[in-house]
């Protein structure tokens, strides 16, 4: 006898069911339960305290810190959306051939054929005092003195993470810039738009969904990071994720998870803000 | 008596193997069960090295696995995963903080065949008998129990040792003397406004919290009770101190790990910071100077050992006394003590060592001839003594060792706020 349509239903749903409660749902549960324990130097406790919190909005640093994380969020935003809108326009509008298209997309994923952790360190000794850049630059009479804040500075944290995270930027709206129905954009030309009004009025819109997907990556993935702001900051900037990083290796999974908690909950804010601009599914 | 008195090594020295096979089966069967025994250490990468790990699957047999983390997350491991480990190779101020979670054994010294010519530091305390004991988790301080399966610390040594001494050195500032061009005698120049931007330190808090005491003492900003143990307001002056100069833009950049140290120094980034001995080494493997300054106020100090995990039992612990045994016997004190460090016993250590080597770094003589390290690279030339000299000249002066105080976790989030302020 066939199964009625319920129970059907709910045994498609049952797999990813199952995977995303264990592998999503369930950590974060943990983490969430794990915020309210207590820690000794090697040690953790169960227990149901708010120190962990008390102490997270209760510290000048952790404010500065969460400040520097949407600082460096917002100023990566804008640059990768920059860059990558433009060279999205460019290989759908620009490029003719679709072979070449491809081509040249391909030519942007070349570098994330290496790890992240290469790309970012590979310009530490080209932004050093003594490196390429600064010698460079002192060769062409450019500057006298060596520029300080090349390096192990914000300067640099957010020239890598901009260096990393444009493709994603690209990706999405290059997507989203390939499905746009060329007839709207001739019908803008006949109708006297200039490039510009065309770009504006007709491109700009249709392209949101794109840009809005990128920009969830770039924000989320901004935001979640520890490892470029240790390491192109030479450790003397910190955000979010840095302290999350110290609590841990210090054996304070307590305050670690607590940290976590309050990420988890501003990134989803942020994401909810950004989906109140655009309805992702229904342009999907 | 352990069976691990007849080792395969010690047998086929004696040409007694096979008086061993007739009288004495147990040993044989050790012989081919011995083969099968993995040992599993982890600790930093000091004296982790494959090198070491060769050498114990020929002389003794077994199969040592290494596994090489930092230093927190080292003290993470040990405190928290006792099964993934059989010996842990931990400093001392680590130890006082595993030690009362139970998850190692104390050693019987009865059993460690050279434990008489183990140095005094790591027994009685003193260096020599006439030497003051240093601030700071010194070794002696944790390096003993009354009995076995206690958690806390004896006062005076004892039978049972928590951890083996291996290897142990005085740290002190690096710094570039052809881009400082000047002698430099205190720790104060850490802070000195003249390295502006070029001055770095470890962010590794329990270490960095004493190379900064040492930097505000010297400065005479604070006096301090015991840098190893601080009160809550000495913590607030010390990061006080630093966080004014951070902001002032005093540091390049903080490092974690050795490499990253050595690259400050080599691409002259930095050309003043903390540094370890082998670090400097490195700097200057690629021709480039660089010296282990010694400094007017003494050296911040530190020791390693093995620990024993507490589910070792059976042949398992044997082989892990042959290999204590082993350790203590020479070959890895002369490998280690001819990259900079110290064996915790020096005179067996000798006679792995040439002499123009031991007199280079053991006695602080001029080298006779090229010094190279174990790796075959060149260290010193001929002519060339070692910076800060003789062993009882460096550990003779050692102003504090490596520490995990009361007030640690106020100290850690400080340390936190420093590095993000």
């Amino acid at each position: 006898m066939a199964m009625s349509r319920h129970v059907t239903g709910w045994l498609q749903a049952l797999p990813l069911t199952v995977v995303l409660g264990a592998f999503l749902i369930a950590p974060i549960i943990m983490i969430v339960v794990v915020s309210f324990w207590g820690a000794t130097e090697f040690s953790i406790y169960p227990a149901f305290q708010f120190d962990n919190y008390s102490y997270l909005f209760g510290s000048a640093v952790v404010w500065k810190v969460f400040f520097a994380t949407f600082k460096y969020a917002f100023i990566t935003w804008v640059f990768t959306l920059a860059i990558g809108f433009t060279v999205a326009y460019f290989l759908a509008f620009h490029v003719r051939t679709q072979a070449m298209q491809i081509a040249l997309f391909l030519l942007c994923t070349i570098p994330f054929w290496t790890s992240n952790i290469i790309r970012m360190i590979s310009w530490i000794p080209f932004l050093g005092r003594n490196g390429i850049a600064n010698s460079t630059l002192i060769s062409w009479g450019v500057i006298d003195e060596p520029l300080e804040w090349l390096l192990y500075s914000d300067f640099s944290v957010i020239l890598a993470f901009v260096h990393l995270y444009t493709l994603f930027m690209v990706v999405p709206i290059f997507n989203t810039m390939m499905r746009i129905d060329r007839s709207l954009i001739e019908a803008a030309v006949d109708n006297g738009a200039s490039a510009m009004q065309t770009l504006r009025h007709v491109i700009l819109p249709l392209t949101k969904p794109g840009i809005m997907i990128g920009t969830i990556f770039v924000v989320t993935l901004v935001m979640g990071d520890f490892i470029t702001v240790r390491f192109m900051s030479g450790s003397q900037k910190a955000n979010v994720g840095r302290l999350i990083s110290n609590d841990i290796s210090l054996l304070q999974y307590p305050s670690a998870a607590a940290t976590s908690v309050v990420l988890l909950i501003t990134v989803l804010i942020v994401i909810g803000i950004l989906l109140r601009f655009v309805n992702i599914r229904k342009e999907l | 008596m352990s069976k691990m008195r007849y080792s395969r090594r010690s047998i086929l020295k004696s040409g007694a193997a096979a008086v061993a096979a007739s009288t004495l089966p147990a040993p044989m069967v050790w012989a081919q069960e011995i083969k099968d025994i993995t040992l599993r250490q982890f600790g930093t990468g000091v004296s982790n090295l494959n090198e070491v790990g060769q050498k114990v699957k020929e002389d003794l047999g077994f199969t040592l696995e290494m596994t090489a983390l930092d230093s927190d997350s080292v003290t993470q491991r040990a405190a928290t995963q006792p099964d993934s480990f059989d010996i842990a190779d931990i400093e001392y101020w680590i130890c006082k903080k595993v030690w009362p979670t139970g998850n190692l054994q104390a050693m019987d010294t009865t059993k460690i065949k050279n434990y008489d010519k183990i140095v005094g530091i790591f027994r009685s305390g003193k260096l020599t008998p006439e030497s003051t004991i240093a601030q700071g988790t010194a070794p002696h301080t944790v390096g003993f129990v009354e009995e076995p399966g206690a958690t806390s610390f004896a006062d005076q040594e004892t039978e049972w040792m928590t951890l083996i001494p291996t290897i142990y050195n005085a740290d002190t500032l690096g710094i570039r003397p052809d881009l400082i061009n000047r002698p430099i005698s205190t720790w104060a120049e850490l802070l000195n406004p003249e390295f502006k931007g070029k001055a770095s330190i470890l962010d590794i808090s329990s270490i960095g919290i004493m190379d900064m005491a040492m930097v505000c003492e010297a400065m005479g900003e604070i006096q301090y009770g015991d840098k190893g143990n601080m009160t809550k307001e000495e913590i607030d002056k010390t990061f006080a101190i630093f966080t004014e100069a951070k902001k002032a833009g005093q540091f390049r950049a903080f490092w974690k790990t050795f490499d990253e140290s050595v690259n400050l120094m080599a691409s002259g980034e930095v050309v003043i910071q903390s540094m370890w001995s082998p670090a400097i080494t490195a700097v200057k493997s690629r021709g480039i100077p660089c010296v282990y300054q010694p400094l007017k106020e003494g050296y911040r100090s530190w020791g390693g050992g093995l620990g024993l995990s507490k589910s070792l039992s059976g042949m398992q612990l044997d082989a892990a006394y042959e290999y204590i045994n082993w350790y203590l016997d020479g070959w890895v004190g002369g490998f280690l003590m001819r990259q900079g460090y110290y064996s915790a016993v020096p005179e067996t250590s000798k006679n792995y060592m040439s002499e123009n080597e031991w007199g280079y770094w053991f006695e602080g003589k001029e080298a006779t001839g090229d010094i190279t390290s174990p790796f075959g690279d060149v260290l010193a030339k001929a002519g060339e003594t070692r910076d800060g000299g003789s062993f009882y000249d460096r550990m003779g002066s050692v102003a504090c060792w490596n520490a995990v105080m009361d007030e640690n976790q106020y100290m850690v989030r400080k340390w936190n706020e420093f590095i993000a302020a």
